[in-house]
């Protein structure tokens, strides 16, 4: 296990010390970064890069609040951000999601208002039953992530603020009660003027405003997108540098001298991925925290970040080894490499976002560290944390595992070294 | 002497191509041993399955009584290999490097560092330890790839072909590192194709030729094998018919055989004196030019010469 380290810290060292590899992995994305900020406006206070994002509105509550959810995302703040679709038919609506013709479908269920606000006369009622909470449904497209998290986090923001309003109603009528200046027979009354204040357009209980706190959770910055889309594809670059190494030691005669010594094979090549692992985290670390730093963006839960960078770079070796493991010579992986980092890099989404590319390519993005990633780190800065990265996980981990089960499977059959 | 190594028929073949064919030799401890023979004659192949790199396709080979395909991880313990070619990380300082070949044997803390400032010194190159590799000329390379091979003190030292590549200064200097290593009490398996290196360091000497040991013993025992002959070098210019000349020497009286290399006519003969002016009396004949005649007392290049009819360096 020692040796393992040694040997993973010796790359690690040596990839520090190659300036051109440095160029490649640090500097290029970094300013790819910057150009692509430039390009979306980002650094000219334009747009987010995200436009008339297709949402289905289905509103089978038709009351007070499930109305204000659907002038919400009609309203004038939203026009560019959002093309909203009106429907009566949850089913339909789905269907429209699965057909990939809307990003996200948002289903008020009938009731929704009603088991916030009591109808008229409804408290003075003795046997008046609180309703069971009604949810509302966001039914999201699973490859437009970026745009159903927009609206998800709109919805969530709603739901958030009646809830504030709600239970602020509540404890200002109980807080009255108690001190005697609010008669309780005339709660009832008061209640639903409260209430009605809740549901009002214009209160700020219920409204996304531009300058306000709620505008924070659907403003999401491009950076958030581009900054981990550039790092995840110069990821790709690093570890085919890493696997290339591999072939490179055998050349220079530093792998068999490492066999030669009281090591045996699987450390000196659990060694080598490790140095490749370790490279590749240290990679999209400084990248993260440069861009943290210089741009501001904010990359949503820390221990989310951190998983799920370890994941990241744990499903790029993946595809390192194996371009090593098939190729012969390091010039060959360094070529395959760079071609398959553009590749991966157009395909996972770090130039052009995936919702905009056609459903096939979204289908075979699937392969990509890079579009697992991007999933990942979008979901986090819209605010999501760990717990809602369970699939783009637990897919980079099954493609790191795979990849390095076929990549040993290769080398053990070839020999580390010429035997 | 006990033997610290002991080798039985050991092949290695590669599909129809042997590289290897039954070498066995034995050498004692404390002893210099060199495998000369020329490039491709299996040096590099036999030292790679000693030192467990290649697997034998048949054969074996104790090390310090461990057997190199049953036992590899004891015999990697007593061995020290320095291979033909560099194998150190020029992005890494000498002193780096060795610190990590030293963990690599199992070295740590303060044995490790103490370990590295000695081999330093004896590689002289304390004041550019902490210079980079790739800083370094030819020859400080080489005593730095020297160095690694031998930080764990092993019993048995492998250095393949050394001196290959570097000025004659370095390549002194690395020739009496080896006499100094084996005035301290350590073995050494050298390989080279110059027969002056392991005629000046060898205890005994093993020929090896196409993957076969074609003579073993020491000096006297190998140029007895000639017999009392003397070798007649003749240096012809270039456009000279070389082959001409030696197919009309090897009819003349005295002349045991007659090879040619690039430019070159050799001649092995009882006694050079006595057969001198006929020699050049025929080169004249054939209107050849002698550019200059070197006489040569039995050695050898003279044995390689005598058992494959031809030179070292072919």
């Amino acid at each position: 296990m020692n040796k393992l380290f040694l040997i993973g810290i010796k790359d690690l060292k040596l990839m520090f010390r190659d300036r051109a590899a440095l160029t490649f992995m640090l500097l290029a994305p970094f300013i790819l970064t910057i150009g692509m900020g430039f390009v979306t406006g980002r650094f000219s206070g334009g747009s987010n890069g995200l436009s008339n994002i297709p949402v289905v509105i289905v509103n089978l509550d038709k009351k007070d609040l499930g109305n204000a959810l659907e002038d919400l995302f009609s309203s004038a703040d939203l026009a560019d951000l959002i093309e909203p679709t009106a429907s009566t038919d949850p089913e339909a609506a789905r269907h429209l999601i699965d057909d990939n013709k809307a990003s996200a479908a948002i289903i008020i269920p009938a009731g929704f208002t009603e088991s916030i606000i009591p109808a008229d006369g409804a408290i003075d009622n003795p046997n008046y039953a609180r309703p069971e909470p009604v949810k509302i449904e966001v039914y999201s497209n699973p490859s437009s992530p970026t745009s159903a998290g927009v609206v998800k986090a709109i919805v969530d923001e709603f739901i958030s603020r009646v809830e504030e309003g709600r239970t602020s109603g509540m404890t200002s009528l109980v807080g009255l009660m108690t001190s005697g200046l609010l008669n309780p027979q005339n709660a009832s009354s008061e209640a639903e003027r409260l209430f009605q204040n809740v549901s009002a357009s214009e209160s700020t209980a219920i409204t996304l405003k531009k300058n306000t706190e709620g505008a924070d959770a659907v403003d999401f910055d491009i950076l958030s997108y581009f900054a981990p889309g550039m790092a995840l594809m110069f990821l790709m670059y690093t570890v085919s540098y890493g696997g290339r190494s591999i072939l490179a030691e055998r050349a220079q005669g530093t792998l068999p001298r490492m066999m030669i010594s009281p090591t045996h094979t699987t450390q000196v090549l659990g060694g080598k991925v490790l140095g490749i692992f370790f490279t590749g985290v240290a990679q999209v670390g400084i990248l993260i925290l440069a861009s943290s730093i210089f741009f501001q963006v904010k990359w949503g839960d820390p221990l989310g970040v951190i998983v799920l960078i370890l994941a990241a770079v744990f499903g790029a070796s993946g595809w390192g080894m194996l371009i090593t493991a098939l190729a012969r010579t390091p010039a060959q992986v360094g070529s395959t490499g760079s071609a398959v980092m553009l590749i991966f890099g157009i395909l996972g989404g770090s130039f052009i976002n995936l919702e905009q590319m056609p459903a096939f390519i979204r289908t075979i993005s699937k392969i990509t560290p890079n579009a697992w990633g991007l999933d990942g780190f979008t979901t986090l800065a819209l605010g999501g944390t760990l717990k809602n990265l369970t699939e783009p996980i637990t897919a980079l981990l099954i493609m790191g595992a795979v990849l390095f089960a076929i990549a040993v499977l290769i080398f053990s059959r070839n020999g580390l070294v010429q035997k | 002497m006990s033997n610290i190594l002991e080798v039985k028929d050991l092949v290695k073949q590669y599909g129809d191509f042997t590289a290897v064919k039954g070498v066995s030799f034995d050498i004692k401890e404390g002893e210099i041993f060199s495998l000369l023979g020329p490039n491709g004659a299996g040096k590099t192949t036999t030292i790679s399955m000693l030192s467990t790199l290649y697997t034998p396709t048949s054969g074996d080979a104790t090390i310090g009584g461990h057997s190199i395909s049953k036992d590899p991880m004891a015999v990697k313990q007593v061995i020290g290999v320095v291979p033909q070619d560099l194998a150190l990380y020029e992005d890494l300082t000498a002193k780096e490097n060795l610190v990590f070949w030293g963990q690599m044997y199992g070295l740590s803390g303060k044995a490790l560092n103490s370990r590295v400032d000695e081999v330093l010194d004896q590689i002289g190159l304390v004041d550019k330890a902490k210079n980079r590799v790739k800083t370094y000329s030819g020859g400080m390379k080489r005593r730095v790839n020297i160095g690694v091979g031998l930080l764990h003190k092993p019993r048995l030292l492998f250095m393949d072909e050394p001196t290959v590549g570097i000025d004659p200064q370095s390549r002194r200097a690395i020739l009496d590192t080896v006499k100094d290593l084996n005035k301290q009490g350590m073995t050494v398996l050298y390989t080279t194709h110059y027969m002056e290196e392991a005629a000046e360091l060898s205890n005994r000497v093993g020929i090896i030729d196409h993957g076969e040991l074609i003579a073993l013993g020491t000096q006297d025992e190998l140029t007895k094998q000639v017999g009392q002959t003397d070798t007649l070098i003749l240096h012809i210019s270039e456009n000279e018919d070389a082959d001409a000349l030696a197919n009309s020497l090897k009819d003349m009286p005295d002349v045991l055989e007659a090879t040619t290399t690039d430019h070159e006519v050799s001649i092995i003969t009882p006694s050079a004196e006595n057969i001198l002016a006929s020699v050049v009396s025929k080169a004249n004949e054939r209107g050849i030019k002698i550019r200059s005649i070197d006489i040569r007392e039995p050695n050898l290049e003279a044995v390689f010469l005598h058992l494959t009819g031809r030179a070292l360096r072919d």
